[in-house]
């Protein structure tokens, strides 16, 4: 084997992590973490910060690797001929002191938490010597059940990113923490006499019980002082909404568990708002109906653009984002809730109707939600609707607020900006966020945060901010720093960090801790101490060793409580509605030059915090199937009208200001609208977002964040090349998705397996293989399956798969071992739209292994379809001949092997490989087989169960299953029996052990049965 | 029966030669001093050979990355130019030995260079396997040896029937070319007056004397040796062709195949031959020994293959509708009317329309027109391939993974590099090698001609 | 005309070609020798060490169990390399001032770890278990030879693959009883009987998951 081909793993004893071992033995407690951080002052160390565009962060260009590959060249070319050279000497390095509660080469779980808009996302994180490398959702978390989603399995890259910030900054100019807090100290002094008249905190939107004390104990420091809070993807809508409706700020949390009709206004549930995941996983669980006996649940969906509930609807239809107001008051008027009367144009009426009848019909088992982005009257309504219903209390439950201190962020940033402006701010402290690029473009806020004296930026990134502020303090990853947050429901988690700052960063407690105590106190004593203070001494080492073991904080979900609605709220509502109605007719729309212009965070880069990171990059975009790029979605009767192409790049001019954004096509978009995502063209960031997208903020106001009634737009003659990873969305007649509604299947259970071909399991050339032990298979629900990605992500983290960049997915070389397709069918205005996750089927009859010159691909004892990565010459028929596609092959050197740093994340379990070799899905091998060590070394058979696979762990709607299906007793066997189930291409006899539950729909019979149930 | 042949038929060798004036022609062409535009032309096909060795060196630093090919589309040209060479090498085969065990005698003045055409397209095509391999330095593990993995290869994997069919067939046509040069390499030893030269020459002429032994051992040898290349002119192609029939990609997966690969090779083997001949004996004046008579016979046997493979094409779409098999059938329709339709329709026009004109006496009589259409068809060829590659790749199963490819910079450099190749070898051999088979041709002088009845 | 070449020329070129087969064979068998020579494959070498420790004196003479040091072999797939703090613990004892241990003392003082040069190198994608193998019967000895006899370690066995095989193809030639494992003297009177009956008791997988590929490469 030649050196650069020889895949690393960083096991214990690699030099990689040896290099940083060799720096962390000898410590324990408080001074191991130190430890590390002394690692950042290693030049080896700097060198691997420093190094350029490291691999897992950063796009693959040819360009700047042919310096290296130059180098191999000699070598690779001496090779051909010498094609087995010696080993180089590895050194061992073990502790001098070894923690006891460290066995080498077996990992350790630790349980915390990731915020994202404030709220908790409880965790399990796998670590290796001290390294995190998995996250896994928490099962004991309310918000996570023991799923994730792709932001959550992204964070462990997030936290190696070689480009988070890692120095403090005076002026741009690298500084230390010392020279920091002695500036400080001399203006706070002059804060203390002013009573803090100019000191200003700005912070995203805190659930932090902690860092809310200690704000509080600040401003009782510093009475005038004054908190804002702003979150560019944040909850005003429903904030307003619930105020609107209630006359003061409400959290609301929905049980989907005991609805039965769900109704959703724009709401995108599976994917928007916190408890996402929870919801998800309760709505499925809800419905999921496998012999399509019991009609279990119906779900109408209102979409202003396709979203992933949109796919899951048995119903849905798509209206303009400015027409969901006025379909929402033809919803409760059909309700006949109180108060309102029936408006004037009211589309999809009969859809309505039907919808209102269920709806009633299951009072107190319904559902109706507002969409997180949709304006505060819809909220105000769907309350009122709900409560008509006598759903609240049943499955819509208010409790008091989550969050510390819930305001009207739009407002609270735009007072901050006034007074900024006006020069009543000496001192601004922005603990984490971006608003320089985030902000509302009507603030100016950039501009206006030039009139502050002192301007101080935390954040884990040297962003757009940080270049506007005198002081810049990395801040520490969440898995760097301790801190505590609230999930939707109210339930505190305290966040336990699994490593010691990698680049010094420090945590918003730290630094908050400057402000309010003479001697800083570190982030750890800040968080117990609070929770010291709630919970008293006695027995507090019990409950915060339970507390951080566990992930929760017991007791403290929130309560839910009844509230009655006001009696304005209605009419409010109403009015407010009439009054955008009016905008809209003014706005004459669906034109060839104007369209109303709606904003959504990105799936995948949310509101571009994320943007820097690789995975979530190259993450395909749940519906457009898009990476590296946001693009403005517009529908195909926009597209045939004004002719325009996927990569055309129009300008999109509103109020004055104007971007250019490539256009795609997106089937089921309403015509007259465009939806672009946010996050993308920033100007001042890490490697791997620079240069990615662009920026829709800059049309954004805080008058309307959502939602623009009327831009105008015009071609620009130009093309941007847009990197997706599906192409052709039409099943072409194959029965690739089946799709059923439930009473067809009542009516003739075998009508799915009809769809298909299913050859007689005698049918084969060469001897079939026996399975006496174990035969693993894998079965997916495609009635679950949201197409959220998690499982996407959670695939590359556990299996070490390389990002390769937008310039190899143009070349259709893309690494996802698991990939979520997407087809749609019947009408291109309004498909249905199907999520299909595709991976290596570990086929019983496998055409890549006949064909395999090496035999580097075959048969395992069990069924599965391993791939020998030391083995594959490359002559890639093994590809050729699968006919899923699910083989990748390293055509170039994709994955990283010189930046130190990303070594860390590396899973030791599994090979890291080298150009020239396939790879794909192996069923999470290294799972099983450290399943099967251990149950073999305790002398007992393995549980069903207890392997999961990766993407399995992910789902958030458990729409995987993993395991025996010799074992009869085993989930897997039980869903492989349901009539619905069968094999994707099962006519060509490859008997795949992958196999799927058709996906089974229960349309509302009072409704026009649904469009498009012809496949393809 | 010699007049009604010549009333018909332009003989296979003018008249008013001699044996010894046939032996002054040929080996004239060696012995002379170098001409110049042989430097010319050596020098460029010797530039692309260097241009060859720089995309391979690059290929093996940065990876097959360098080339178009993806997934889907995992192999492209490599594959396509691989095809295209081993079937050029066919009709070399086909013309030395079968039609030397039919008594053909009119393949006497092509066999030979023929045949150096073979071993040269087979060379080009050896190297692309090598190349197509993500990681080459380990290519060996390919060949069955007893290696410390413990592990042989997977004998079931068409690739691996590959690397016998192929080096058997280099070997046997390096050995059956040699040994057919061995009396003329004596001519040569004897007639050169360079020291150097004469002891070259006499080395690889391996003391021939041209006893009676010698030229019963020869006889026997050179027989045996046809014997054993005959069959190989059908199994090679063959068993290239399982690369694609043994697969289950649509397009690929199809019984008809070996023979229509057979007879596409041996199509474009005689384009080739015709390509080579038509420029040669025009340059060399060597229109005496390669008449209109050969040239003639191979239009004619291109005519025929021609429809054979024209059969074969049809085939595939009869049976796509035939079967009934909705992939097969999508990829039929794709090929004609999806975004290689151009690639398809000008096969089409190159590898079916045009040898039509073949048909005609005129045309085959007419070496220009000739040689038109002999590159035509070379061009055909090639696109036949990359479209059953590519076409069939490009869109098979799952919709969700459909995908475009193009070859690359590198591709192209790899190509054209290995056109070079060929063509320098070409220059070499007929610089320092008869090109025609002196002793052969001996045997067709009408002195020599008492009992020998050509045809 | 005169002759270019002297007679002998025909004996030389028969005995050539017929040599040339000769070489080409000879050749074959040469390259087949290196692969598994010590050179390519490390066996027997004796690699420096930080400290001439020895496993003679440690094992045989002082009867030091394996496990004292080698902390996580049965429960983990690293067997685990003693800290410094294991040496320390009799070291402060005895040999407290040799120049030979002062490295150790000298880790023990400034937390600078020790770095062993790893004997035992199997390549990145060859993924070995140890505490499988323990649990299955299969001694020390059985890789690493009679430790208890190398003063200074060195590999005992190639560790190629077809090695690695030659026990999973068929392990009942290396099974031992659990209480052997770490006897690195002990020797079958009747391996073959053992072995079956061991493979039996332990449930030691069948021959066809032993060798699957996904058991060692994933």
């Amino acid at each position: 084997m030649s050196e650069q081909d020889r895949p690393k793993h960083a096991s214990p004893e690699r030099p990689g992590l040896a290099a940083l071992r060799g720096r962390l033995e000898g410590a324990r407690g408080p001074e191991f973490w130190r430890s590390l951080e002394e690692l950042a002052g290693d030049e080896a160390f700097q060198e691997l910060l420093h190094r350029e565009f490291p691999r897992q962060a950063s796009e693959w260009t040819e360009g700047l690797d042919r310096r290296r590959f130059l180098q191999l060249a000699g070598a690779s070319l001496a090779l051909a001929g010498l094609a087995c050279t010696r080993q180089p000497l590895e050194r061992i390095v073990p502790y001098v002191r070894q923690p006891e509660e460290i066995i080498p080469g077996r990992p350790q779980f630790y349980a915390t938490a990731m915020t994202l808009g404030g709220y908790a996302l409880g965790l399990l994180v796998e670590s290796h010597e001290g390294r995190p490398t998995k996250v896994e959702g928490n099962p004991q978390h309310p918000a996570s059940l023991g799923a994730t989603n792709a932001f959550a399995q992204a964070a462990v890259l997030g936290l190696y990113d070689p480009d988070r910030s890692q120095l403090l900054l005076k002026l741009g100019e690298i500084s230390t923490w010392a020279s920091f807090l002695e500036s400080l100290r001399g203006r706070l002094q002059a804060q203390r006499s002013l009573k803090g008249a100019g000191l200003r905190i700005l912070t995203e939107t805190v659930t932090s019980p902690t860092l809310a004390a200690q704000i509080r104990s600040l401003l009782a420091l510093y009475p005038k002082a004054k908190w804002h809070q702003y979150e560019p993807a944040g909850r005003d809508m429903a904030r307003l909404g619930a105020r609107m409706a209630f006359g003061r700020f409400v959290e609301t949390r929905f049980d989907f568990g005991k609805a039965d009709v769900v109704f959703s206004l724009d709401a995108d549930f599976p994917a928007a708002g916190p408890g996402a995941v929870r919801y998800t996983r309760d709505f499925t669980d809800r419905r999921r109906r496998r012999d399509g006996r019991a009609a279990q649940g119906r779900l109408y969906v209102v979409e202003s653009a396709p979203t992933l509930a949109g796919t899951l609807a048995d119903h849905h239809v798509t209206v303009r984002a400015g027409e969901v107001p006025v379909l929402a008051q033809a919803l409760a008027a059909a309700l006949e809730v109180p108060g309102v009367p029936r408006p004037a144009a009211a589309p999809a009426s009969p859809f309505v109707t039907a919808a209102a009848a269920d709806l009633r019909a299951h009072a107190g088992r319904s559902l109706v939600l507002a969409g997180e982005y949709a304006p505060p009257e819809v909220h105000a309504l769907a309350h009122a609707m709900n409560h008509h219903l006598g759903n609240a209390g049943a499955t819509v439950l208010h409790t008091d607020p989550v969050e510390a201190e819930p305001v009207d962020q739009a407002a609270s940033l735009g007072e901050l900006v006034g007074e900024m402006r006006a020069g009543h701010v000496d001192i601004l402290a922005i603990l984490g966020g971006n608003p320089v690029f985030t902000a509302p473009a009507d603030f100016r806020f950039g501009e206006a945060l030039g009139k502050v004296p002192l301007r101080i930026h935390l954040n884990g990134e040297r962003d757009e901010t940080a270049e506007y502020c005198h002081w810049h303090v990395p801040e520490a990853h969440f898995l760097e720093a301790w801190s505590d947050a609230r999930a939707h429901d109210g339930t505190a988690t305290v966040i336990q960090p699994l490593i010691a700052p990698l680049y010094g960063g420090r945590s918003a407690h730290e630094l908050l801790s400057v402000f309010t105590d003479d001697t800083p106190r570190s982030g750890y004593d800040t968080v117990r101490d609070f929770w010291r203070g709630r919970t008293g001494t006695a027995g507090f080492e019990a409950f915060w060793r339970k507390a951080l073991h566990d992930g929760v904080v017991p007791g403290t979900a929130l309560p839910s409580r009844t509230l009655p609605l006001l009696a304005s709220a209605v009419p409010e509502a109403v009015a407010a509605i009439a009054l955008a109605g009016a905008a809209e007719a003014k706005a004459s729309l669906a034109g060839q030059e104007t369209c109303e212009l709606v904003f959504r965070p990105d799936p995948t880069i949310h509101d571009g915090r994320f943007a820097n990171n690789g995975w979530l990059q190259e993450l395909p975009k749940p519906l457009s199937s898009l990476t590296w790029d946001n693009a403005a979605f517009i529908g195909p009767a926009a597209a045939a009208r004004t002719g325009l192409v996927n990569g055309a790049v129009v300008e999109i001019v509103a109020g004055g200001k104007s971007v250019q954004a490539p256009v795609w096509i997106l089937p089921g978009h309403p015509d007259g609208s465009m939806t672009v995502t946010l996050g993308y063209g920033r100007r001042k960031s890490g490697r791997v977002a620079k240069g990615a997208g662009f920026d829709p903020y800059v049309l954004r106001d805080s008058t309307a964040p959502w939602l623009l009634p009327k831009v105008s737009f015009r071609p620009t003659g130009e093309h941007r090349a847009l990197a997706a990873t599906q192409h052709h969305f039409n099943m072409e007649g194959r029965d690739l998705v089946r799709v059923a509604t439930l009473e067809e299947m009542r009516a003739d259970p075998e009508c799915i397996k009809r769809m298909g071909e299913t050859p007689p399991k005698d049918q084969n050339l060469y001897p079939g293989f026996a399975y006496p032990g174990q035969a693993w298979g894998m079965a997916i629900d495609l009635s679950a399956c949201t197409g959220c990605n998690a499982c996407v992500v959670a695939c590359q983290a556990e299996n070490n798969i390389p990002v390769v960049g937008k310039e190899q997915v143009l070349r259709g070389r893309e690494m996802h071992w698991l990939r979520v397709d997407r087809y749609y069918q019947g009408d291109p205005e309004d498909p249905e739209t199907h999520h299909q996750p595709v991976m290596c089927m570990h086929c019983e009859q496998a055409p890549c292994e006949v064909v395999c010159p090496v035999g580097a691909t075959n048969h395992n004892s069990e069924g599965l379809n391993v791939m020998v990565y030391n083995r594959c010459v490359g002559t890639r028929y093994c590809s050729n001949n699968c006919p899923y596609k699910v083989r990748r092959f390293n055509f170039l050197k994709y994955n990283d092997e010189t930046t130190p740093v990303l070594k860390l994340l590396h899973n030791p379990d599994v090979t890291v490989r080298s150009r020239g070799v396939m790879e794909k899905c192996t069923y999470c091998v290294q799972r099983i087989n450290e399943a099967r060590i251990d149950s073999e070394r305790e002398g007992r058979d393995l549980r069903d169960g207890e392997i999961t696979t990766a993407c399995q762990q992910a789902c958030p709607s458990q729409a995987i299953v993993f395991g025996d299906i010799n074992d009869g007793k085993s989930r897997v066997s039980a869903w492989k029996s349901e009539p619905s189930g069968y094999g994707l291409l099962e006519g060509l006899n490859t008997r795949p052990r992958t196999t799927y539950l058709a996906k089974l729909r229960n349309p509302n019979p009072a409704l026009r049965p649904d469009k498009g149930r012809d496949r393809g | 029966m010699e007049n009604r042949t010549t009333n018909y038929r332009s003989p296979l060798i003018a008249p008013g030669y001699t044996t010894s004036t046939v032996t002054d022609k040929i080996s004239a062409v060696v012995l002379a001093r170098t001409p110049r535009w042989w430097y010319v032309g050596f020098g460029v096909t010797f530039l692309l050979v260097m241009m060859l060795l720089y995309a391979i060196a690059h290929l093996f630093a940065v990876g097959i990355g360098i080339w178009g090919v993806n997934v889907p589309v995992a192999w492209g040209w490599a594959i396509t130019n691989f095809v295209w060479w081993m079937g050029i090498g066919h009709a070399g085969t086909l013309i030395t030995a079968i039609l030397l065990l039919l008594r053909q005698a009119w393949r006497n003045s092509i066999n030979r260079f023929a045949e150096a055409m073979t071993l040269f397209a087979v060379a080009c095509a050896g190297i692309y396997p090598l190349l197509h391999l993500g990681r080459p330095w380990v290519f060996y593990w390919l060949f069955p040896y007893p290696s410390t993995l413990g592990i042989w290869p997977q004998f079931r994997s068409p690739l691996v029937w590959d690397v016998f069919a192929v080096s058997t067939y280099a070997t046997i046509s390096l050995l059956f070319w040699y040994v057919g040069l061995i009396p003329d390499l004596a001519t040569l030893r004897d007639r050169s007056k360079k020291r150097v030269a004469q002891i070259g020459y006499g080395i690889l002429a391996m003391g021939w004397r041209g006893s009676a032994r010698h030229w019963h051992n020869y006889e026997s040898a050179y027989l045996m040796l046809a014997g054993l290349a005959t069959p190989l002119v059908v199994s090679v192609h063959s068993v290239v062709s399982f690369d694609f029939a043994a697969g289950i990609v649509p397009g690929w997966h199809s019984t008809v195949f070996p023979p229509y690969f057979v007879a596409g090779a041996i199509y474009s083997g005689f384009a080739m031959v015709l390509t080579l001949a038509i420029p040669l004996r025009r340059i060399f004046g060597l229109e005496d020994f390669i008449t209109l008579r050969h040239l003639q016979n191979m239009a004619k046997v291109m005519l025929a293959t021609g429809l054979i493979v024209a059969y074969g094409y049809l085939m595939e779409f009869f049976m796509a509708w035939y079967s009934g098999d909705m992939y097969e059938r999508y990829v039929s329709l794709n090929r004609m009317f999806g975004p290689y339709a151009f690639q398809f329709w000008a096969l089409i026009a190159c590898n079916i329309l045009a040898p039509q004109a073949l048909w005609l006496r005129r045309v085959r009589s007419s070496p220009p027109v000739l040689f038109a259409i002999a590159i035509v068809v070379n061009v055909g060829m090639w696109l036949e391939r990359y479209v059953i590659i590519v076409t069939s790749l490009h869109r098979d199963f799952l919709p969700s993974s459909w995908g475009m490819y193009s070859g690359t910079i590198w591709d192209w450099a790899t190509f054209i590099g290995t056109l070079g190749l060929f063509l320098a070898l070409m220059f070499l051999f007929i610089r320092f090698l008869p090109m025609i088979s002196i002793f052969e041709m001996r045997t067709m002088v009408p002195e020599a001609n008492v009992e020998e009845t050509p045809r | 005309m005169p002759q270019i070449f002297h007679r002998s020329t025909n004996t030389l070129s028969r005995f050539t070609i017929y040599a040339a087969a000769f070489l080409l064979a000879g050749l074959m068998w040469i390259v087949m020798a290196v692969a598994r020579s010590p050179y390519t494959t490390g066996q027997g070498v004796v690699l420096e060490q930080p400290v001439p420790f020895s496993h003679e004196h440690h094992v045989a003479g002082l009867g030091i169990d394996c496990r004292y040091c080698h902390t996580s072999v049965e429960t983990s797939a690293f067997a685990g390399m003693p800290p410094s703090a294991t040496c320390i613990n009799c070291h402060k004892m005895i040999w407290t001032n040799s120049a030979m241990l002062e490295p150790v003392r000298a880790s023990f003082r400034t937390g600078q770890p020790l770095r062993w040069t790893r004997v035992n190198d199997l390549p990145d994608f060859v993924f070995f278990n140890h505490s499988i193998h323990v649990a299955k019967g299969i001694g020390c000895a059985s890789c690493h030879g009679r430790v208890d006899r190398m003063p200074l370690m060195y590999q005992a066995v190639s560790l190629q693959m077809e090695w690695c095989l030659d026990c999973h193809r068929r392990p009942e030639n290396h099974l031992r009883p659990r209480s052997e494992v770490f006897n690195l003297g002990w020797q079958a009177d009747d391996q073959q009987a053992l072995g079956k009956r061991l493979a039996r008791e332990y449930r030691v997988r069948s021959v066809s998951d032993l060798t699957s590929c996904s058991t060692c490469h994933r």
